[in-house]
């Protein structure tokens, strides 16, 4: 893969963006007298910023990154994400749990489990919460450098150091404050630094319905393009049309998932569940300055929100029609080779005739290279190659020596051959959309903005998580468990020394998630396990007055057990038993993981859901109607809203983005 | 908190835009614009950076002076 160089210009922008932010910092750093002011910012914060800071600190790269790669895998139906998933969680979270969580006082989500049920809700939460944030923190961290170094040749740990410095001071001088206005400065930089390359892109297309002509041609035989298996093709509109495919049924859209797991499984469940109690972003709302503002804090972000699809989902769409338009010399990059498999590649095909026309050995022997051999001495998995281009490479390179990396003139054959073997490789490396897009179409200055506005995603994650991770640690863990009755210096001096383990500890998940791949995806599936039952907890918790603390409790650790047990059970099309489900048994096979993920949290959540329910009504209450007051819906007094004009209450602000949700969905049907 | 948002992200776009629109016209008659259709997209992204940093500029101006006339008639500012 050829790097590009920077220019002058693009190293002026960055400089400007880091000196900007860290200049945030400092400007805060005279406010900050105490353990409220770092780690919840006093709750002083206009809407307009809780709200950007909200969808900002979810915008991290990996966000944007991976928009993109299902926009170009799964077409326009990744807007489900948004318009499915997060805008009607938003506005639930607004109109119906905020005034639970900014009334109750609660200075962070576990805070509320506690009031609202006991100490062990909370524990339970407080360690999944850290200890997740963290590693996503570290995962995220890990994908975004790996990017930089594949397709800018920069060096994985300047990147990850770099960054992570620069978020370390600004969090550590102006805390909370400092992460939520740099969040909104990111925010911009996000919108105005991609735009250009969305613009860019639909006009080299030429326009949305020669795109959309484009991936009709794509949807029909998906295996011209190598997208698909050969053999599978779908109906025009499967990466055009939002909704069509999937009422079609699993076989006929890409995502291979049926209606009913996409809107229970991801709109319900998993979705309520990530904007409802993430604390996370729950935490940016929770820093506004009244009731009113910690309410429309979810519905300033989901304006943004609704029409960010546009954004990070068509740059997906475009590399794809680019693809399917010969003359646009456009091709999703492939996963890059390791060193080794590219030196054995080079040493076969320097030993090669130009006019070979046996290639399995050279596929075989790099193929090894790769991804190592089994105890038969076989590739454990082939490289996808196209034997073609395979043979045209040979023509071109065979017998030359380009397996020597000496003098400037052989490295430079040598790297030539090396994106040319590389380019034989059919796989795609999906994350890698995005980047290949702002390379094509990015002059220098542009380029500075946009790799700017990458960075600048990555920065808002990573402040975020490590923001969240030092509340819930001092308040929840700390001040609730290791050390009680502390001056709140202490607390502040905690909040401040957490912030660098925290960081330390983000880009150590960093290292390991590069070592060891595996590793990783089993901590994201117990992750998966954690999350799915935890929004049927909060939506009893918060309505139902009934709910016991033992009820929530084992609810919760049984909701976790059945998505164990589920994914033990079940296996995703195309996968073998193991790592990634079926390892009890398979008693049922899904056409995609995508649809094995939905299923399993609906089965979690109606395990959590039903276990709450009948422990809690086999227990007895320890909590009053009293106590409970501000906690569950029923014991407290309705919000007036008459003060406020129209336009500023929630429930009929909450309606209007319902309705253009609604819209957008019919518009794209 | 004593922090107006507004200020530094109106300055960074202003300057950021001001730059581009500088290096665009710099830069103008190249070939440095094939990748991007011909069109001299710093030239014109960098003066819609600046209009937005110009406005946000504005805003946080305006909000200044309404603060001020707000602790002056001694009511507690917005």
């Amino acid at each position: 893969m050829q790097n590009v160089q920077l220019g002058f210009i693009d190293y002026a922008i960055l400089a400007i963006y880091v000196a900007f932010v860290i200049g945030i910092g400092f400007a805060l750093r005279r406010y900050m007298k105490s353990s409220s002011d770092f780690l919840t910012s006093g709750r002083s914060i206009p809407t307009w910023v809780t709200g950007l800071a909200f969808i900002s600190a979810n915008l991290g790269a990996l966000e944007l990154v991976g928009m993109a790669a299902s926009g170009a895998k799964y077409g326009i139906a990744t807007s489900h994400f948004y318009w499915v998933g997060a805008i009607p969680a938003m506005i639930f979270l607004a109109v119906f749990m905020m005034p639970f969580y900014y009334g109750s006082k609660a200075r962070s989500v576990p805070e509320y489990l506690k009031m609202r049920f006991d100490e062990r809700v909370r524990c339970l939460n407080s360690i999944s919460f850290a200890v997740m944030t963290l590693l996503a923190s570290g995962i995220s961290m890990n994908a975004l450098a790996k990017l930089l170094n594949a397709l800018l040749g920069w060096d994985y740990h300047i990147s990850l150091w770099i960054c992570s410095g620069v978020v370390l001071v600004y969090v550590l001088k102006g805390g909370l404050t400092s992460a939520i206005y740099t969040e909104v400065l990111q925010f911009f930089m996000i919108v105005l630094g991609f735009a250009p390359v969305v613009y860019l892109g639909l006009k080299e297309i030429g326009g949305w319905g020669e795109m959309t002509q484009a991936l009709q041609n794509v949807a029909v035989n998906p295996s011209a393009l190598h997208l698909k298996d050969a053999g599978v093709s779908y109906s025009t509109n499967a990466w055009s049309s939002a909704w069509q495919p999937l009422l079609a049924g699993p076989a006929n859209n890409p995502m291979g998932v049926d209606w009913f797991a996409m809107v229970f499984g991801l709109g319900f469940v998993l979705s309520f569940g990530y904007w409802c109690t993430n604390f996370l972003v729950v935490q940016r709302a929770m820093a506004a300055r009244n009731m009113t503002a910690a309410r429309n804090t979810p519905l300033v972000a989901a304006v943004p929100k609704m029409l960010f699809p546009a954004l990070v989902i068509v740059p997906g769409m475009i590399a794809v029609a680019l693809m399917s338009i010969p003359n646009k010399n456009y091709r999703i990059p492939p996963p890059a080779l390791e060193g080794s498999a590219i030196t054995v590649a080079a040493s076969a095909v320097s030993q090669s005739n130009p006019g070979t026309t046996d290639l399995q050995p050279i596929i075989d022997k790099v193929s090894a290279a790769q991804n190592g051999v089994d105890a038969t001495g076989k590739p454990r998995k082939l490289l996808k190659i196209d034997q073609g281009r395979l043979a045209e490479v040979l023509r071109t390179y065979g017998g030359k020596p380009v397996d020597k990396t000496g003098s400037p003139a052989e490295q430079e054959q040598h790297l030539q051959f090396a994106t040319a073997f590389n380019n034989t490789i059919t796989d795609y490396d999906y994350d890698g959309v995005i980047l290949s897009l702002v390379k094509r179409y990015c002059p220098p200055g542009l380029l500075g903005l946009a790799l700017t506005a990458l960075l600048a995603s990555f920065m808002s994650g990573m402040a975020g998580n490590v923001t969240a991770f030092n509340t819930v640690w001092t308040y929840d863990l700390y001040q609730a468990y290791l050390a009680p009755n502390k001056s709140d210096d202490h607390y502040f001096w905690m909040g401040r020394a957490v912030t660098v383990v925290g960081i330390l500890l983000s880009i150590g998940t960093a290292y390991f998630a590069r070592l060891y791949n595996n590793a990783m995806d089993v901590i994201q599936l117990v992750f998966g396990f954690v999350n799915a039952p935890l929004f049927a907890t909060f939506l009893l918790g918060m309505f139902w007055a009934r709910t016991t603390g033992t009820g929530a409790f084992l609810g919760l650790l049984g909701g976790t057990f059945t998505s164990g047990l589920f994914h033990a059970l079940t296996i995703a099309k195309g996968n073998a038993p193991g790592i990634k489900g079926g390892y009890l048994s398979v008693v049922r096979e899904f056409p995609s993981e995508m649809a094995q993920n939905f299923w399993l949290a609906t089965f979690a959540f109606l395990g959590c859901f039903l276990l709450t329910a009948g422990i809690s009504l086999a227990t007895q209450r320890t909590k009053s109607d009293a106590e409970l007051k501000g906690l569950v819906y029923s014991l407290t007094p309705k919000l007036k809203d008459e003060g406020t004009p129209w336009y500023q209450r929630p429930a009929v602000l909450g309606v209007v983005l319902l309705l253009c949700c609604v819209i957008l969905n019919i518009i794209f049907w | 908190m004593g922090l107006d948002i507004r200020w530094p992200i109106g300055l960074m776009f202003s300057l950021v835009g001001a730059l581009l629109v500088v290096y665009g016209v710099a830069t103008g008659s190249s070939d440095l614009y094939k990748r991007s259709l011909d069109i001299n997209v710093n030239l014109y992204w960098g003066l819609l950076l600046l209009v937005f940093g110009a406005f946000m500029l504005v805003m946080a101006w305006r909000g200044s002076k309404r603060e001020q006339g707000a602790s002056d008639t001694k009511t507690p500012a917005r």
